[in-house]
């Protein structure tokens, strides 16, 4: 089967100028995906679907990915090696960079006629907040249809062009988007036995401090 | 307390034993009526999750609850006696369960069978995980295991006889139904824009009060 | 044969007959089946519009058992979202455990010795054997034979379900598999007593074809019902027996070759109608080609450790990088995809289930047909709520 870098080759000859990229994926997976724009999304999901060489004709996952945003701390480029041999001296302070977060949408299709996978798709969307549209594949691969649903469901990404998108594993009065990192859960009281780790503020929240702790109390707590 | 009438005299069991052998049975309305409810306790076909599984089981061959007199699952509540929560109950699922427990005529009993439906088991950490279905049903055995083996549920069902058997027609021991004054109508949850609402059923259950130890 | 397929009546001359149906047409009627309801196959509704008896509109509504696993994975490590798998498609968990295991081993590019894979294939086989037997029962109650063809296959689920309590301590929830290997070694015992349930399964199997494939009843019940076309299995996702069923070969086992599937000869049954029956005889051809492997497995187990000794149990860490893996779990391709940024935790936990995929097409089979056919056809396309809801 082709490469990524083929995949993408073969799809800017067909699109010129579509938004396609290659993002790399470390690690012995080596499982490479495609970056596609929102723009040309449908058109490149049909033809990977119709070419000959591909037959990609069956979606098999689609998933949603919460990305917060993240801070990178650029290096500063270091000086000039000494001669001497001295170690070089760091030039000036840390550039930080805020690199924004997004919501992306991940496909891996195979190929049922052919026999071969998986090519891996990425659409992503421009933020978490108001940017969160990106365009539908349901009209390409049926199997999208409740596997975006269920991201719209749980991640808050709108599909333009789906059928019928609408909550699909919570409430539909259900206001939140539970997958999101940054998402916290109702406190409706959980009994712990022996609360520690992150439940224990949760706890002491719910269980009133001792009457009488008084400052005069000596020796290590019990 | 003293009564006005002295207390009528109780037959020992030797005195009962010689009266069966002759074929005479001799026992108490009471007796008789807990006998004949607690041998035919007819559970409602509801199976959640896991447990369910184990539950369909013990109605099998080789467990086999139909000799504890529980041979009929029934797939209406209107006429089962007996609710068994198999599963984790979701926030999604607990005004269905609160609503088939309403449609079950007293008397009725629950047992919450599994880790999941005491008090959300291994999922409590969860934003749609109900955190133990006797926020809103009263339960009366709590089988604990996740999931509980078919013969830990047959031993739950023995222990509910064994509390239906120890139910007084009169009194304060009495069974729901046959008390004054007590509703069947459990309020049912709504679904909120976060959570569920209420959250729980103050009348069933309230969270137990724990003082925090010095330094903790 | 459905309603919908009876020619309505020819108007003769004399008194005018016409058909019932072309002069009653009231109200269509919004009917909730479920989320409690005996045939339901767990906590899952389906809201029918009818006209009559004959289905128009059919959605399905799920979540009622939606348990945040995939959170849970997030906020748990590697190792500890082990026990979660089982409770995933809870009938199958040993394939659950395997699935979730390979996904981890290609993110961390681990190696698992060659008794491991045997003995993960022979397990893999054993659940196959249980879940299509328990499919077959269920299949059979909810279309009304209430009792006996359930109760035969929950026996044979018993004994298989001894074997995986001796081997690994639980009879459902078995949380065997690690990442590079499993957790504990076959004894020859254990091995001899699922070479004697393997021998006499076909037997078993032969008794309950006796007693079902012939069946009037259920041929009249099943052929011609839910009709799934192979062009629209392939584009709604659609896998495991119900894609087969439909006549197009695509089993993981042949087309990705994992474990040592390879080493063993075995078809592929594919149906040719698509429909009902064609699932059930599928799955029953399935369970006999499942009876060779087991065979083959256990007679050519080899010696050595079921585990890597390399392998790093406590504060294991993947590399960096993401995976999707997937197997032919009973049901269906059961995937894992796993995004690692290198930490204890994954960043990002997703199982691809297929159960919830395969009901993409639950309303299409359903139109037309009536509403007890609903019923049957729900049954054929195998669903666990575990599996559907997470």
């Amino acid at each position: 089967m082709e490469t990524a870098e083929q995949i993408r080759d073969r799809l800017l000859a067909r699109f010129p100028g579509a938004p396609v990229a290659v993002v790399a994926n470390p690690g012995p997976g080596a499982q490479h995906s495609l970056l596609l724009g929102a723009s040309h999304a449908a058109d490149l999901a049909r033809f990977l679907r119709d070419d000959p060489g591909l037959r990609l004709d069956f979606c098999s996952n689609v998933t949603g990915v919460d990305w917060l945003d993240r801070e990178i701390a650029e290096a500063a480029k270091p000086a000039a090696p000494d001669p001497a041999g001295a170690p070089a001296m760091e030039a000036g302070p840390k550039a930080a960079r805020i690199q924004p977060g997004y919501l992306e949408v991940v496909y891996h299709l195979y190929s049922m006629a052919l026999k071969h996978g998986p090519v891996v798709l990425r659409l992503r969307t421009g933020n978490r907040s108001d940017q969160v549209t990106v365009p539908s594949l349901t009209p390409v691969w049926r199997s999208c249809e409740f596997q975006e649903r269920e991201v719209f469901d749980l991640f808050g990404v709108t599909f333009a062009g789906h059928p019928d998108l609408r909550r699909i594993l919570m409430w539909d009065e259900f206001k939140d988007h539970p997958m999101r990192k940054d998402y916290s859960e109702p406190d409706d009281y959980e009994w712990e036995p022996t609360p520690h780790g992150e439940v224990l503020p949760k706890a002491r929240r719910h269980y009133p401090a001792a009457p009488a702790a008084t400052a005069a109390k000596e020796g290590p707590a019990p | 307390m003293s009564d006005a009438a002295p207390a009528p005299p109780v037959p020992t069991d030797a005195e009962r034993e010689e009266l069966r052998r002759h074929g005479i049975l001799l026992t108490s309305m009471e007796e008789l009526y807990n006998w004949g409810r607690s041998h035919s306790v007819w559970p409602l076909q509801f199976g959640l999750a896991c447990c369910a599984i184990e539950m369909i089981a013990a109605s099998m061959a080789r467990f086999d609850i139909a000799r504890f007199g529980s041979e009929v699952f029934r797939p209406s509540p209107r006429q089962a006696d007996l609710l068994i929560v198999s599963g984790t109950v979701t926030k999604k699922m607990a005004p269905a369960v609160v609503r088939l427990w309403n449609q079950m005529p007293e008397p009725k009993y629950c047992i919450a069978m599994g880790a999941c439906a005491i008090s959300g088991g291994p999922f409590k950490q969860g934003y749609n995980v109900l955190k133990g279905i006797d926020r809103f049903v009263p339960v009366d055995i709590y089988i604990p295991g996740c999931p509980p083996r078919p013969e830990a549920l047959l031993h739950g069902l023995m222990q509910l006889q064994e509390k239906i058997r120890g139910q007084s027609i009169s009194g304060p021991d009495a069974p729901r139904h046959l008390q004054a004054g007590t509703t069947c109508d459990y309020p049912v949850p709504q679904f909120g824009e976060h959570d569920l609402v209420p959250t729980k059923n103050p009348a069933v259950w309230q969270p137990p009060v724990l003082v925090r130890k010095e330094g903790a | 044969m459905s309603v919908s397929e009876i020619a309505p009546l020819t108007p003769s001359a004399g008194p005018t007959v016409r058909s019932v149906r072309d002069e009653l047409h009231g109200d269509l009627l919004e009917v909730s089946m479920g989320p409690h309801h005996p045939s339901t196959h767990g906590v899952f509704r389906m809201v029918a519009t009818l006209d009559g008896e004959t289905v128009t509109r059919l959605k399905p509504v799920f979540g009622y058992l939606h348990r945040n696993h995939e959170k849970i994975g997030e906020n748990t490590s590697y190792l500890s979202s082990m026990p979660y798998t089982d409770r995933l498609d809870y009938l199958c968990s040993m394939t659950n455990n395997w699935a979730y295991a390979l996904a981890v081993e290609r993110l961390s590019g681990q190696a698992v010795p060659e008794r491991a894979e045997y003995l993960r294939v022979i397990l893999a086989e054993l659940t196959r054997l249980l879940n299509h037997t328990c499919l077959a029962g269920f299949l059979l109650q909810d279309s009304g034979a209430s009792g006996t063809p359930l109760m035969y296959a929950f026996r044979e689920r018993e004994k298989i379900l001894d074997l995986f309590e001796s081997l690994s301590g639980s009879r459902m929830m078995c949380n065997f598999q690690r990442f590079g290997g499993c957790r504990t070694d076959a004894t020859p015992a254990w091995l001899g007593a699922a070479a004697s349930l393997a021998d006499g399964y076909g037997r078993f199997l032969d008794e309950f074809e006796a007693l079902l494939t012939g069946n009037e009843i259920l041929m009249a019940r099943t052929q011609g019902v839910g009709r799934l076309p192979a062009a629209l299995a392939v584009s709604a996702g659609v896998t495991g027996p119900v894609l087969r069923a439909s006549g197009v070969d695509y089993d993981l086992r042949k087309v990705d070759g994992y474990g040592v599937y390879p080493r063993f000869a075995f078809r592929v049954p594919l149906g040719a109608h698509g429909d009902v029956y064609d699932r059930y005889m599928v799955r029953v051809l399935e369970m006999r080609e499942s009876i060779r492997i087991l065979q083959e497995a256990l007679r050519g187990i080899p010696g050595g450790p079921v585990m890597d000794p390399k392998a790093k149990i406590r504060g294991f860490r993947a590399k960096p990088g993401e995976v999707y893996s997937r197997i032919e779990g009973p049901k269906g391709e059961i995937g894992f995809y796993l995004i690692s940024e290198g930490g204890p935790n994954p960043y990002r936990y997703r199982v691809r289930p297929p159960s919830l995929i395969n009901l993409t097409i639950l309303e299409d089979l359903c139109l037309g047909h009536t509403i007890a056919d609903t019923v049957v056809i729900l049954g054929s396309i195998d669903i666990v709520l575990g599996e559907v809801d997470r």
